[in-house]
């Protein structure tokens, strides 16, 4: 399969005036033709930034690269100007972000804020835009979509307004769609349709997808590989099946533990101690030491490389060194693993990947 | 949207009321004014006052009476003029300051959603710090030495523009820019102000990821939201036109309204004094009435015409 | 910086032991949490203009309380041989028409100025947290009242009402900070009763509330703190206003009667002398607008510092 995104040894800070905030600390990742890939990890951890910088976002100051590339069909865009930026977002990469409330224009009607785009990047007469405009919004399951062109957004319901948001991101049939926590503003039911509504469309138009949250319930449902991110580092990746039931970084199985909603036994939740390191100064060595049951003498001193565990599988850790204590993941993860393959094998369908 | 408009025409009418109600109280109670027949007036303009307010009647009857004169657009005689009613100073005197204030008003419009446009985009650059320190000091100097420094720099020294007077355009210049200062100076913070929150929402980035191009993104998302503060800023814009003018039009000699109003407070003139205030307050609440109305069609956030009416 | 790296198959192996930090050490990795004043303080001393504003502001209340006395003359002395004298190393300022000292004089009336300034700002703020927290708090039929009431009386056009009252009521020192204040209220209740109802139904004030406080102490312990910034910031703007205001009566002849001396009475006896004199002019100016701005960069500066949304 061909590579739509590369990202290789990306590192992105912030300058400000408590310092130099190392927001992505060399990050490496690829997003193959058609696959989903999930990026997780705390609010914090550098996963909007990451994201955020392969569609140059970032307020540039205090915004900067400072080192890597982002290789989209091989061309590098962190060299990329402005102008030529603008005809790769929107066009090549379209982008869903948090909050559907507030990422809607609140004065200019739904079906315009799609024409917009439409009219950007295809040379379409305005009235063929409409009409592409009232499709695209029928396509995500709005109904009577010729007379909710012609509303604002606070007309709209909250999942409504992720579906225009939807429609405004795939007008023009991008390569690559970023969906930056999309469901999490939602109510469950409806992040569970949104979700629907992601996996067919991507079927239909053969899109790449980056989809980014802090939930691993999420991701169980949509992804195929997922890269879970710490401290502006990612620190464990693989497929889906690989992290949910071979998880091997300690941060991977406090998130693991962490997430409510699986079963329904009453189980304990727990929190994993402590907040994000401060990125004015990263700890030396791991940065997940501090916080970490796990945590060895050399976590202090060095940082882990990424070792490998299977051809998909890495993880960065020293407990994957050879001569490091064998530890068994807690007994609540243990146990969510259990429960996983139990209800793999019980659908007889796997839990995540199409 | 019928419903919330007679709403707040009935509220606009309690407040004229009171209005009414206190200017006529307060005359009544002032040492030498119309009702105490404490000065010695020529008799042609006692005529006129017994004629107007029926001094020889109780006081609820000459209340009465002015509330309804009042409604038949009749602000009575002047207490110091002979022969001169409010409504022929009115007459006179507003279409001058209409025409002054519309001058002021487009002035302080154009150059302060300038001024703090440029400095939103140049946020924290020489142009942002240049525009806000125009503003500040625009806020801080008091409009009547603003209006003699223009007047003495500018007329007296320089010889651009006329000293004082009203007769071109030219005679306009001056007084208009003096009287523009200070809600400029105000209309240019709120506009980078509000600028700034715009340009820091989702829906800026939602734009953004859409491939526009700045300058679009700035005309089409960011301007016309930023302005609506803007627009709600039109009411005190007007009053601060209207009072500004009571010294601009001294300074400049302007025969408008505010002129006479000024004159009227000196020579303690009170009947005059109430007619002009009755009027100026008729006129602001009916403008912010239309502002607020104006409002409510531009932004489609808020339903006037839906239930909450309010 | 900290990308050191070690040949993995150099690593001692007793370096790979397991060590339990997290009880002792965890919490030292986050930031150190500021009370929340000390954060504003923080900020606000970030902004330079902002100080300036506050440095600005204590110069000139020193000068008005010790400047009067820096001189062997008084404000309201006349000395006819001495009139209209440009600034020199006796007359500081200058003197003017009626040969007074203008340095006493401005320092003189500064205290008036800022005398008119708090005061309407104290009151502003007295009547307005009154009738503010009374309606947010008690909410309902009240508060509709209340409001409504405000609504009327806000309609009214302040400076017309000023004039009005300033007309026909003896003209001081006390009928201007009454016709300041009349109206001058309403803005303050607002804001409080915004801030009452924000406040009140959120979850520490509902916890207490069922843990039996009295509304008082609800009121004095988390409504009235929680509640500072914005009536600050009104107040830090209502003085600037007041001093406007002032200084706009005087030129329309309805301020403080002579000998008193406020800044707005002295710019506006300067203004005809302004192409002679303009020392007469100057320096009332001056002082007017500097406290002005003082005022002004200082509400500015305690917006920008309290606003949580900036806060990063």
């Amino acid at each position: 399969m061909d590579k739509v995104l590369e990202v290789k040894d990306l590192e992105v800070s912030f300058f400000t005036h408590a310092g130099e905030v190392k927001a992505v600390r060399g990050v490496n990742f690829e997003v193959r033709k058609g696959e989903t890939l999930a990026i997780v990890g705390e609010s914090g951890s550098g996963k909007s930034v990451t994201t955020q910088s392969i569609m140059k976002l970032i307020p540039m100051p205090p915004g900067k690269f400072v080192g890597g590339s982002i290789l989209f069909e091989g061309q590098d865009l962190v060299h990329k100007s402005d102008r030529e930026m603008e005809s790769i977002r929107g066009k090549e990469i379209g982008m869903i972000f948090q909050d559907p409330m507030t990422s809607l224009n609140p004065t200019m009607k739904v079906g315009r804020q799609i024409v917009e785009g439409l009219m950007k990047h295809e040379k379409i007469s305005q009235s063929d835009a409409k009409k592409r405009a009232i499709e695209l919004l029928d396509k995500v399951g709005i109904p009577m979509p010729d007379k909710r062109a012609n509303q604002y957004p606070h007309e709209f319901s909250g999942g409504m307004r992720q579906r225009a948001m939807i429609a405004i991101a795939l007008a023009t049939k991008p390569k690559l769609l970023i969906a930056d926590e999309p469901t999490t503003a939602l109510d469950v039911t409806i992040q569970a349709q949104i979700l629907e509504l992601m996996n067919e469309l991507q079927e239909e138009f053969g899109t790449s997808i980056i989809f980014i949250t802090h939930d691993l319930g999420v991701v169980a449902n949509v992804a195929d590989r997922v890269a879970v991110m710490y401290a502006g580092q990612i620190i464990e990746t693989g497929t889906v099946d690989e992290i949910f039931y071979n998880p091997k970084h300690p941060y991977t199985w406090g998130l693991l533990s962490s997430m409510p909603d699986l079963t329904n036994e009453e189980e304990e939740l727990t929190a994993i101690p402590g907040s994000p390191p401060d990125l004015v100064n990263p700890p030396k060595g791991d940065a997940f030491a501090l916080r970490s049951a796990y945590a060895m003498k050399i976590d202090f001193e060095y940082e882990p490389p990424m070792f490998q565990v299977s051809d998909t599988h890495f993880a960065k850790t020293w407990l994957l060194h050879r001569d490091a204590p064998k530890v068994e993941p807690p007994p609540i993860v243990q146990k969510r693993i259990q429960y996983f393959r139990e209800k793999k094998q019980g659908k007889g369908e796997p839990n995540g990947s199409r | 949207m019928f419903i919330y408009i007679l709403k707040r025409l009935f509220f606009m009418i309690i407040s004229l009321l009171v209005i009414v109600t206190a200017t006529f109280g307060l005359m009544r109670a002032a040492p030498g004014g119309p009702f105490t027949g404490e000065k010695e007036l020529p008799p042609a303009i006692q005529a006129n006052l017994n004629a107007f307010y029926g001094l020889d009647q109780p006081w609820y009857k000459q209340y009465f009476d002015y509330l309804v004169s009042i409604a038949q657009w009749d602000f009575g005689p002047s207490f110091t003029y002979k022969g001169q009613t409010v409504n022929d100073l009115i007459n006179n005197g507003f279409p001058v300051s209409f025409y002054l204030g519309m001058e002021a008003i487009l002035v302080a419009v154009a150059v302060g959603i300038l001024l703090g446009t440029i400095a939103a985009l140049k946020h924290n650059e020489w142009q942002d710090y240049g525009a806000m320190i125009i503003a500040v000091l625009g806020i801080s100097v008091p409009s009547f030495i603003i209006a003699s420094v223009f007047q003495y720099f500018l007329a007296m020294k320089l010889g651009l523009f006329p000293v004082a007077r009203w007769d071109s355009f030219m005679h306009s210049v001056l007084p208009a820019l003096a009287l523009a200062t200070t809600p400029m100076a105000f209309i240019a913070r709120l506009t980078r102000s509000s600028m700034l929150e715009v340009l820091s929402n989702d829906y800026i980035r939602t734009a953004k990821s859409k491939g526009l191009s700045k300058n679009v993104i700035i005309l089409r998302h960011t301007i016309r939201n930023a302005l609506l503060p803007v627009v709600s800023y039109m009411g005190p814009l007007i009053s601060a036109i209207l009072t500004g003018s009571f010294i601009i039009e001294k300074i400049f000699g302007i025969p408008g309204l505010g002129m006479h109003f000024v004159t009227s407070i000196t020579n303690r003139d009170y009947t005059t004094i109430m007619g002009v205030t009755v009027f100026f307050s008729i006129l602001l609440l009916v403008s912010i009435l239309l502002v607020d109305i104006a409002y409510g069609l531009i932004d489609p956030r808020i339903q006037i015409a839906g239930k909450k009416g309010d | 910086m900290s990308k050191q790296h070690i040949n993995i198959d150099d690593i001692p192996i007793e370096s790979l032991e397991l060590v339990d930090v997290r009880a002792d050490d965890a919490e030292k990795i986050t930031r150190p949490s500021l009370s929340f004043w000390k954060d504003v303080w923080m900020r606000f001393r970030k902004n330079k203009l902002a100080l300036s504003g506050v440095v600005l502001l204590i110069l000139l209340l020193f000068m008005a309380i010790f400047g009067p006395m820096m001189t062997p003359y008084n404000y309201y002395e006349n000395n006819l041989e001495a009139v209209n004298e440009a600034p020199s190393a006796e007359h500081w300022f200058g003197t003017d028409n009626l040969g007074r000292d203008l340095f006493t004089r401005v320092w003189e009336g500064a205290r008036i100025s800022l005398f008119i300034g708090f005061s309407a700002a104290v009151i502003d703020l007295f009547i307005g947290v009154i009738w503010g927290g009374i309606a947010g708090f008690r909410g309902g039929r009240l508060d509709e009242i209340m409001m409504r009431a405000a609504d009327i009386l806000w309609a009214v056009p302040y400076l017309l009402l000023v004039i009005l009252l300033m007309v026909v009521l003896e003209p001081g020192l006390t009928t201007m900070i009454i016709a300041m204040t009349i109206t001058g209220w309403i803005n303050m209740a607002r804001i409080v009763r915004g801030q009452v109802l924000q406040l009140k139904n959120q979850e520490f004030v509902l916890a207490s509330q069922t843990l039996g406080a009295k509304t008082n102490r609800i009121m004095n312990k988390h409504l009235i703190p929680n509640t500072m910034g914005p009536i600050l910031i009104t107040m830090t703007l209502t003085i600037p206003n007041a001093i406007f205001t002032e200084a706009f009566l005087s030129y329309l002849g309805l301020g403080v009667p002579a000998p008193l001396a406020s800044w707005g009475t002295m710019a506006s006896e300067g203004l005809p002398a302004m192409r002679y004199f303009p020392w007469r002019l100057f320096f009332p100016a001056t002082f007017i607008s500097l406290t002005i701005f003082a005022f002004n960069v200082i509400g500015d500066g305690l917006r920008d510092a309290l606003d949580p949304k900036l806060r990063k």
